[in-house]
């Protein structure tokens, strides 16, 4: 397993509110992580950070075997160097349908003039035909993705974002609002993703997390609380403290 | 499950009947005018008609800008305007040089190139107290150069505009702000006297074309109404063949999300100033073609509340569907001329006389609040409503 992203001193504050403090972080290629901790943690902006959303203050994000510097790189400039995000809130075009969401991520050139003069190409077509088999919406393919359900939403999502074929996906807690049933299959297709590329998971639900059966990295206060397996880090007394127990407390 | 791929004109049925519509309209004005004999539609009239047929062209270049992409632009009226201006100078130009040319022909000694220019230049700058040519006015003798200019120049100028905007990330009303401010400047500049195009004077008998002097109006205004309906037609094809390739998807998301198409992989800056710059070229063309008829250009055509009028032909007409913006230019802009020129009946209620002179931008402005409410899709959301329960 090489190293594919390395985070080292991040930094970054909103009006003084240090939203990431020192942070560091590595991925490695393939790997499944999820990523917990409260709310506030910094885990949004975590991810904003490595998909150019947000600069940060301080520190490099160094990614692939030319260690390319992503600070300072536009978002569609990370995008085309292998970075797929899917968002917390199910962000899919609802006025187009799931074909056409697809299409638009399918990994082809990006540039205004290439898309006006693209042809649709049989290779690209099989290729949609198998995510839309993968993410369960084969039959739904002509529907406008508006129509779709919550977790349906969800998984057009997560397959828009394998059509993009990254090397390292940032997904925010893609089982959001599912059902029981379909959180399994998320799962999976998660599970399956990893196999070949990084997979990042920004997780609330324990649960969930468990069943990915990866290593673990607890983000708190900006910073890495503790990272390894689910089963290390829940004994961890700091980790019981700030998260595990504050929220045990709760119910 | 296995697609079966489908035409152009399969997935865009609006198109075919576009064509069929415009090609028998068309034929039917030409039939009618009195350059044929028939003399059933006044040349005036069709003067109109083709009038309207280039604000139906700006309209849809509107729409795409506008109604698919989301960039509420209140500028594209200005591109018009500056399309008008570059055809307009060199049909003043060269109309005058004939005139002076013909007058100079009687004297004795022949006039110098010299002579001829100066008189030219006092013919077209008198009114403005100047008889010098201003800089901008070198290839105002060159039809090609002129022509040129009609898509050169709204095409520059977006591109530069847009560059600067869009590359600032500025969206939404802000951009409308900005695009409105471009407007009302271009036009407070044209109304200066030493602007170079005789400022509030603007350019007038355009429609005079120079080389056409022993053709009748009619003749000249069918002609025009003709290239004005085949350039709406290409136009529509244009813009149908855009927003039906990839980049149709790709805009139609930028307008609903900008920032996942961004981190989709897409440089979004380089479609909207794509977009922005081909519809500027567009009306440019369209003015082109609208001012000859209309006869006179002046600044107070670009003022923003023309590009506000734009923008309120394709809200009513139908955002985000081509024959919606035709639909809604046509309709609002005829109906304008009927009430504004006297064709209304006023209605006389004993105490208050409606003027309909008076009274039809406060109509216009309450239909466009009940289409805003009622009906968001425009005349061509009712319309599409229809075709689907059919």
């Amino acid at each position: 397993m090489t190293s594919l992203l390395e985070m080292s001193g991040i930094s970054k504050s909103f009006d003084g509110f240090k939203a990431i403090d020192n942070l560091s972080l590595q991925i490695g290629e393939p790997e499944l992580r999820a990523v917990i901790g409260p709310n506030g943690a910094g885990k949004t902006t975590f991810m904003d950070i490595i998909t150019g959303k947000t600069k940060p203050d301080e520190g490099s994000i160094r990614f692939g075997e030319l260690s390319r510097s992503l600070v300072g790189m536009s978002e569609s400039q990370i995008a085309m160097l292998g970075i797929g995000r899917k968002f917390q809130k199910p962000t899919v075009f609802e006025a187009q349908n799931v074909r056409e969401n697809l299409a638009m991520a399918l990994k082809n050139p990006r540039g205004p003039f290439a898309v006006l003069f693209y042809r649709k190409s049989r290779e690209g077509a099989a290729r949609l035909e198998t995510i839309a088999e993968d993410i369960n919406l084969t039959e739904h393919l002509a529907r406008p993705a508006g129509e779709l359900s919550h977790g349906q939403k969800q998984w057009l999502e997560i397959g828009m974002l394998l059509a993009q074929d990254p090397r390292l996906l940032l997904v925010d807690e893609p089982a959001a609002g599912m059902t029981a049933h379909e959180r399994e299959h998320t799962t999976d297709i998660l599970k399956r993703a990893a196999k070949t590329r990084a997979v990042i998971v920004v997780e609330h639900d324990m649960e969930f997390v468990r069943r990915l059966e990866c290593r673990v990295t607890v983000l708190h206060e900006g910073t890495v609380l503790a990272e390894g397996s689910l089963d290390h880090v829940t004994k961890d007394p700091t980790v019981i403290d700030v998260y595990l127990g504050r929220s045990d407390a709760g119910h | 499950m296995t697609q079966t791929r489908r035409s152009f004109v399969q997935r865009n049925p609006s198109v075919l009947w576009f064509m069929a519509a415009i090609g028998l309209f068309t034929a039917l004005v030409a039939v009618m005018s009195e350059a044929t004999g028939a003399g059933l539609i006044s040349t005036s009239f069709v003067k109109t008609l083709g009038k309207t047929l280039c604000l139906c062209l700006v309209a849809i270049a509107m729409d795409v800008v506008w109604g698919y992409c989301g960039i509420l632009s209140l500028g594209h009226f200005a591109f018009f305007g500056i399309g008008g201006y570059a055809i307009g100078m060199w049909l003043m130009y060269a109309r005058t040089e004939m005139i002076v040319t013909e007058s100079l022909a009687n004297q004795t000694i022949p006039a110098t190139p010299q002579e001829i220019s100066d008189a030219i230049g006092n013919q077209i700058f008198g009114v403005v107290g100047s008889s010098e040519f201003p800089a901008i006015w070198t290839f105002a003798d060159s039809l090609a150069m002129q022509l040129a200019f009609v898509v050169l120049v709204p095409g520059l100028l977006a591109l530069v505009f847009g560059w600067l905007a869009f590359r600032s990330r500025v969206t939404g009303v802000y951009l409308s702000i900005l695009t409105q401010a471009m407007t009302l400047a271009l036009s407070l500049y044209l109304f200066q006297n030493d602007s170079g195009l005789r400022g509030n004077n603007g350019l007038s008998g355009l429609q005079n074309i120079p080389g056409f002097q022993d053709s009748g109006q009619d003749i000249i205004s069918l002609v025009f109404f003709l290239a004005s309906s085949a350039a709406l037609g290409l136009g529509y094809l244009l813009f149908a063949w855009i927003t039906d390739s990839k980049m149709g998807n790709i805009i139609r998301a930028i307008r609903d999300d900008e920032a996942r198409v961004r981190f989709l992989g897409y440089h979004v800056e380089s479609y909207k100033l794509f977009v922005f710059t081909i519809t500027a070229v567009i009306a440019g063309l369209a003015g082109a073609l609208y001012y000859p008829q209309a006869g006179i250009i002046n600044p107070a055509e670009i003022a923003p509340i023309a590009s506000i009028y734009l923008a309120v032909w394709v809200a009513i007409g139908g955002r985000g569907r081509l024959y919606g913006a035709v639909i809604g230019a046509a309709l609002v802009s005829l109906l304008s001329s009927w009430f504004t020129g006297g064709g209304a009946p006023n209605i006389n209620l004993g105490f208050y006389t409606i003027q309909w002179v008076d009274w039809w931008l406060v109509l216009l402005g309450f239909t466009f609040v009940l289409v805003t409410l009622f009906a968001p899709q425009g005349i061509g959301g009712l319309f599409d409503k229809l075709v689907r329960k059919s």
